[in-house]
């Protein structure tokens, strides 16, 4: 059974439109004008116990907006949503007792005091005994390897030591669901390592699913085998993190070395020729015609070497959310037509 | 092992105490900024000299206004503010996060200033009697059955009780108030209106009792008298009554409180976590 279930979730925001400058103010005094956004337009999602989930998409997908919408912190507009069973909005402590919210750009621990003060509060609010918040603390803090940091005001604390210490609030309840949004923002390389792989081990010990927005690709591929790919409120990719590059690269990188040297004119009637010097040449050939086209091209010329190669994970998903998500798709397998449709939970 | 609410109460008020030791000077100064009775308290105590309010003289007004000065103390509210503050910035989304209602950390807080305020509050008290000793020992040469000022125990208690009554009404109309910033963002300039009856319909700058006809039948119905006038009479040893207020309070507690659950419920609906 599904720990987290979406259906048919919406949106809408009411937003004031204004025309800048003077007259535009005054108009808007005087006449106010408002348009609304639909941030998330019917999105159907399920999510396992246990399972991690990559939320992708552009800035201003609606991936927030989702997060709100599953934890609570939003009603939505439309649809239904379940998490552990519970109507998230309703706010029942048996539900805020079971999930957690990271966010990398906000935190929960108060600025000025040490970690060690608000966690104090944590364990009070979630119920715990002294002795077993303070066991918690202890073992978490292990993990993190978090020690004197605790007892110093969290301004003065570095970046990453802070997300340490926001995991430490997040997860003293031990939530059975993670929301985690963009947890390692703005964190060094080592860092984010390590926030990642305390993540993995969290996952495989308590069996917690969660629920991964991250704008670095090496979080998603380190902890991630199923990714939902949104943009503009539509989900348009759930499946494996494999499957994002057969559904968005369209293209495959050929490389191929021939005994004698093929005339430019002639290469580009197999692919888009990248580099050619001499005997060797990078081309860019159709998923789609890549085995006619391969067949040809060893059937008309001496080759020595070839070498068929899918782009890099990282440089699909930046071109995605680069060059627009709509257009990648069109030019890729699916056919635009197909892409605005909401994609059922895999 | 304490019960939860005992145990909640304990956690947010040593979190906050502890927060608010941070900021002691700033708190002082915001202590001083209270001290506006004892402006009012030079100004009707030359009044009552006068002769011009029987029953108010100079020792009445000396004991009213350190009454109020000590009530104002323990019924400073700011939640409208911070409220304010949490929403508009999405900081309330951790809050909405946890099994507590948030309203456990804004009573908390202020709980916790009224405790780091007493030793302060002790201080400005100190001064107040050397700025006016009869109000202490009382003064038989103006007239009136002025004895030292020593209320009794159960002058004390109602007092108490009448001011944490007090605090209690403040705080959940400015906090119901404050809830509207779930729809509109700049809220807290509606608790500069309401200042506007609670300055003269509280007792703050008028002794209640002084109040022309008709005006002193109906005010009392008002939730005002009872935030300032009523505890700090009743601590400076006048007649103000304990039943009767009680219960008008009490109606405007539940009121209060039925408004706010009901304003709070309709306000997560728009609530966007902006920022967050």
């Amino acid at each position: 059974m599904a720990i987290v279930e979406a259906r048919e979730l919406r949106k809408t925001y009411r937003v004031a439109d204004k025309a800048p400058g003077m007259r535009g103010t005054m108009r808007h005094l005087l006449r106010r004008k408002y348009r609304d956004i639909e941030a998330v337009r019917g999105i159907n999602l399920k999510i396992e116990p246990g399972e991690v989930v990559g939320f992708l998409g552009p800035n201003g997908a609606g991936k927030t907006t989702t997060l709100k919408m599953l934890t609570g912190l939003m009603h939505p507009s439309g649809g239904t949503v379940e998490v552990a069973g519970h109507v998230p909005y309703r706010r029942e402590s048996a539900l805020l007792r079971q999930i957690t919210l990271v966010m990398g750009n906000k935190q929960q621990l108060l600025w000025d005091l040490p970690a060690a003060d608000s966690l104090r509060v944590n364990v009070a609010v979630y119920g715990l005994s002294d002795s077993e918040g303070q066991r918690r603390i202890d073992e978490l803090c292990e993990r993190l390897g978090l020690k004197e940091e605790l007892r110093q005001p969290v301004r003065k604390l570095s970046l990453g030591q802070r997300m340490k210490c926001e995991l430490v609030a997040a997860l003293l309840h031990r939530p059975r669901v993670l929301f985690l949004d963009e947890p390692t923002l703005g964190l060094d390389i080592d860092a984010q390592s390590a926030v990642r792989s305390f993540l993995r081990e969290y996952n495989r010990e308590q069996g917690s699913a969660i629920l991964l927005t991250s704008h670095y690709m090496a979080d998603i591929t380190a902890l991630c085998e199923r990714v939902v790919v949104i943009d503009k409120g539509l989900i348009l990719y759930d499946g494996t993190l494999a499957g994002v590059v057969e559904r968005f690269a369209p293209l495959r990188e050929v490389k191929v070395q021939t005994a004698e040297p093929i005339p430019p004119e002639v290469l580009t009637s197999y692919g888009t020729v990248e580099e050619h010097t001499g005997r060797t040449a990078r081309l860019l050939i159709d998923r789609e015609a890549l085995t006619p086209t391969l067949d040809r091209l060893l059937a008309e010329h001496v080759v020595e070497d070839l070498s068929v190669q899918e782009p890099p994970i990282e440089e699909v998903i930046r071109q995605l959310f680069g060059s627009g998500i709509e257009r990648a798709a069109a030019s890729g397998n699916a056919s635009p037509d197909e892409v605005p449709e909401p994609v059922e939970a895999a | 092992m304490l019960s939860r609410p005992v145990r909640l109460s304990k956690a947010y008020m040593a979190q906050a105490y502890t927060f608010m030791t941070v900021y002691r000077g700033e708190l002082f100064l915001w202590m001083i900024a209270t001290s506006l009775p004892i402006i009012m308290m030079g100004i009707w105590v030359e009044a009552g000299e006068s002769g011009a309010f029987p029953g108010f003289g100079p020792v009445e007004a000396a004991r009213y206004f350190i009454a109020v000065f000590i009530v104002r103390q323990f019924t400073v509210c700011w939640v409208i503010y911070d409220f304010e503050y949490q929403v508009v910035t999405g900081k309330l989304s951790s809050r909405l996060m946890h099994p507590a209602d948030p309203a456990w950390y804004f009573v908390t807080n202020h709980l916790a200033d009224q405790a780091i305020r007493a030793p302060f509050c002790i201080g400005l008290l100190a001064l107040c009697f050397v700025i006016q000793p009869q109000a202490l020992w009382g003064d038989s040469s103006i007239g009136g059955e002025h004895g030292w000022w020593t209320p009794s125990l159960q002058q004390v208690g109602a007092a108490v009780v009448a001011t944490y009554t007090a605090f209690a009404l403040r705080f959940l109309m400015q906090y119901t108030l404050a809830m509207l910033s779930f729809w509109h963002e700049r809220v807290a300039a509606s608790d500069a209106v309401l200042m506007v009856p609670y300055t003269f319909l509280s007792g703050l700058v008028i002794p209640l009792q002084l109040l022309p006809e008709p005006l002193d039948l109906w005010v009392f119905y008002t939730p005002f008298p009872y935030m300032v006038w009523w505890p700090a009479t009743l601590l400076a040893g006048g007649d103000a009554g304990f039943m009767q207020p009680l219960l008008v309070v009490t109606g405007w507690l539940g009121g209060l409180y039925a408004l706010n659950r009901f304003v709070w419920w309709r306000g997560l609906k728009h609530y966007s976590a902006m920022g967050a």
